[in-house]
């Protein structure tokens, strides 16, 4: 009876409840947008660091945390020396250049990576197979649309553009055997791949045994901490960060994201919360003589705050369901704006939907609905009611 | 109840108000004995203190001193969760101005005492269906207030106000909104109460309704002045 007294109440003026429950909605969207923002990037930085199984990265020393340009000299003797080590499995160099490339009429400038197939932790193949010998390449659909090439085909690149000799440096023609998704690249980027040693020797001898980074994969159980540490001090020439120390900078600099959006959710979950409060205290205003009555036929003080908080936890409820829905979809537009940011890779994601994100949301506007009411739900409990009745008599 | 019949005992029952004006006396050592099958009805001008004195009598107000004493038990002192308690087992009262819950329908609002005494569904339901029948509104059960009358809403009012079997019937000003002639229905179903055993004490401006109770009782500056049986 208290369910029908409470439901009735809530649909006795529907256009209220129901503007009240859009402007919940509204608020639970944003809740959950900013939830979805201060877990997104970190959570897909975090993914895309750890997933091709690296625990520590080698960069130029100095040169941390980035600097596109620096390389790393004498890479073969520093490869050698890692592969001693006992606690490593694996070494994975990368040279990084950008390209031109021609096919026909095209000709575009494109990002290349050179790595070793058997151990690169850069891309995937989607189709064919990865490029193993010199004049192999593979290639992501980006530049094979930009060329209008396909598998099997034959791309002419170049290392750089002699503006003397009007004429391109360090050219190659390399056949696409592969079809590949490139892992830290932005979307839309125009990227290949090739061995190694083919890029290094197109870059002539800047780059002569040289890499960008060379990726570390330790064997399982190994101390990455005390690993790191010894190859950084082993080798003048590098800086050594793991992973996880990565992963560590990376949120230091996303906590400012954080921050902001743990002021912008509370701020929408105060607005709710308010919204809630107005609108039950309003009805319970309007109603404190009905209220008057029901205590004076025998309705205990209890069934009144049941009844109050149930009203301020369904419109709180239901706001935050239709406000979820809202939420996914404003963060799915929001996010391909931002992810059109130039230089990010594909599989950063600003708003990232994981399912405790919407449970805690949902918590938290739970709880609001509740805390919403407990104000209305005492006023109604705790009003005097021959003091009431005989008010309510003379309005 | 005691051996006497005694239903109601009231004695020096004051209540003060505090008002910025300063301190009210709405009711100033007032004694009453209302026994069991008693139909009285309390009289006086506006501010005598008859529904104060009504509101004492249905533990919806606590008296400043005095002691009270319905069906037996002690009333005056009573916890807010006891007085709400005995107010449902024992007490049924029947407003000026109806109060039904605009929501509920007739049915509903007669059910809702005894969903709230945690009575049976299907038992409340035929009860409520007994009650209505027996205020002559058995068709009008589904309807909602604002769709019913002035007289039938308070002729629900009362079937409310029997669900829970109560020991004594309140009443105040239960003819005041109503025209000559739903407020004379409204006198009869009364009396027809009373004959039925029902303990009632009302608090009237109505003359008719007053001649109907069986002992008037007058209050004057929140004193009883006068008390006639007939």
């Amino acid at each position: 009876m208290i369910l029908s007294l409470a439901w009735a109440s809530l649909v006795r003026h529907r256009a209220r409840t129901l503007l009240a429950v859009a402007g919940v909605a509204i608020s639970a969207a944003m809740l959950l947008d900013m939830v979805m923002l201060a877990s997104g990037m970190r959570v897909s930085f975090r993914s895309l660091l750890l997933a091709q199984g690296f625990q520590i990265r080698l960069a130029p020393r100095g040169t941390l945390p980035f600097d596109t340009d620096a390389t790393i000299p004498g890479a073969t003797a520093i490869m050698s020396q890692l592969k001693a080590r006992r606690d490593v499995v694996a070494v994975s160099p990368v040279l990084g250049a950008q390209l031109h490339v021609e096919r026909g009429a095209a000709s575009v400038s494109a990002a290349a990576l050179g790595t070793i197939a058997s151990v690169q932790g850069d891309y995937k193949i989607l189709t064919g197979r990865a490029p193993t010998i010199d004049g192999e390449a593979a290639a992501n659909d980006a530049l094979l649309s930009a060329t209008v090439a396909r598998l099997g085909d034959t791309l002419s690149v170049a290392a750089g553009f002699d503006p003397q000799l009007r004429a391109f440096t360090g050219q190659r023609t390399l056949r696409v055997v592969g079809r590949a998704h490139f892992i830290y690249l932005a979307a839309g980027e125009r990227a290949l791949a090739l061995p190694l040693t083919s890029l290094q020797a197109m870059e002539g001898a800047s780059r002569a045994d040289r890499v960008s980074l060379i990726m570390v994969r330790l064997r399982e159980g190994a101390a990455v901490e005390a690993a790191r540490s010894a190859i950084d001090r082993e080798i003048p020439v590098v800086s050594a960060i793991s992973t996880a120390t990565a992963i560590e900078q990376v949120e230091q600099r996303l906590s400012y994201f954080r921050q902001l959006a743990f002021i912008l959710g509370s701020v929408s979950l105060a607005v709710g919360f308010l919204l809630v409060t107005t609108l039950v205290t309003v009805s319970v205003n309007e109603r404190l003589g009905e209220i008057a009555v029901l205590r004076a036929i025998g309705v205990r003080r209890a069934r009144i705050v049941e009844q109050i908080l149930i009203e301020g936890s369904v419109i709180m409820l239901v706001g935050a369901v239709v406000g979820m829905g809202l939420g996914l979809i404003t963060a799915r537009y929001l996010n391909s704006i931002l992810a059109s940011f130039p230089g990010l890779p594909e599989a950063i994601h600003f708003f990232l939907f994981q399912p405790r994100d919407a449970w805690m949301a949902l918590g938290l506007l739970a709880a609001c609905g509740i805390l919403a009411g407990i104000y209305p739900a005492w006023r109604g409990a705790s009003l005097p009611i021959a003091g009431t009745l005989r008010e309510e008599a003379v309005a | 109840m005691t051996e006497n019949g005694v239903l109601v005992s009231a004695r020096d029952l004051e209540r003060d108000y505090s008002l910025s004006a300063g301190i009210v006396h709405a009711v100033r050592g007032v004694s009453l004995d209302v026994r069991k099958g008693e139909y009285v009805a309390i009289v006086g001008p506006s501010g005598c203190g008859k529904s104060t004195l009504l509101n004492l009598l249905g533990a919806i107000d606590e008296p400043s001193s005095g002691t009270l004493t319905i069906a037996g038990q002690r009333v005056s002192g009573l916890s807010d969760r006891e007085a709400t308690l005995f107010r449902l087992r024992n007490i049924g009262f029947v407003f000026q101005r109806f109060y039904l819950m605009p929501v509920l329908t007739a049915i509903e609002n007669v059910e809702l005492p005894m969903s709230e005494a945690g009575m049976e569904k299907s038992a409340r339901r035929d009860r409520a269906r007994e009650l209505l029948a027996y205020v002559g509104l058995s068709e009008r059960g589904h309807h909602r207030p604002t769709e019913l009358s002035g007289g039938e809403q308070q002729r629900v009012a009362i079937a409310r106000a029997l669900a829970n079997r109560p020991a004594l019937l309140l009443a105040d000003e239960p003819t005041g909104e109503l025209d000559a002639r739903t407020g004379a229905e409204v006198i009869a179903l009364f009396e027809r109460l009373n004959r039925d055993g029902t303990t009632i004490v009302v608090v009237t401006h109505d003359e008719d309704l007053a001649k109907a109770a069986r002992r008037v009782v007058h209050m004057r500056d929140g004193v009883i002045v006068d008390e006639r049986q007939r």
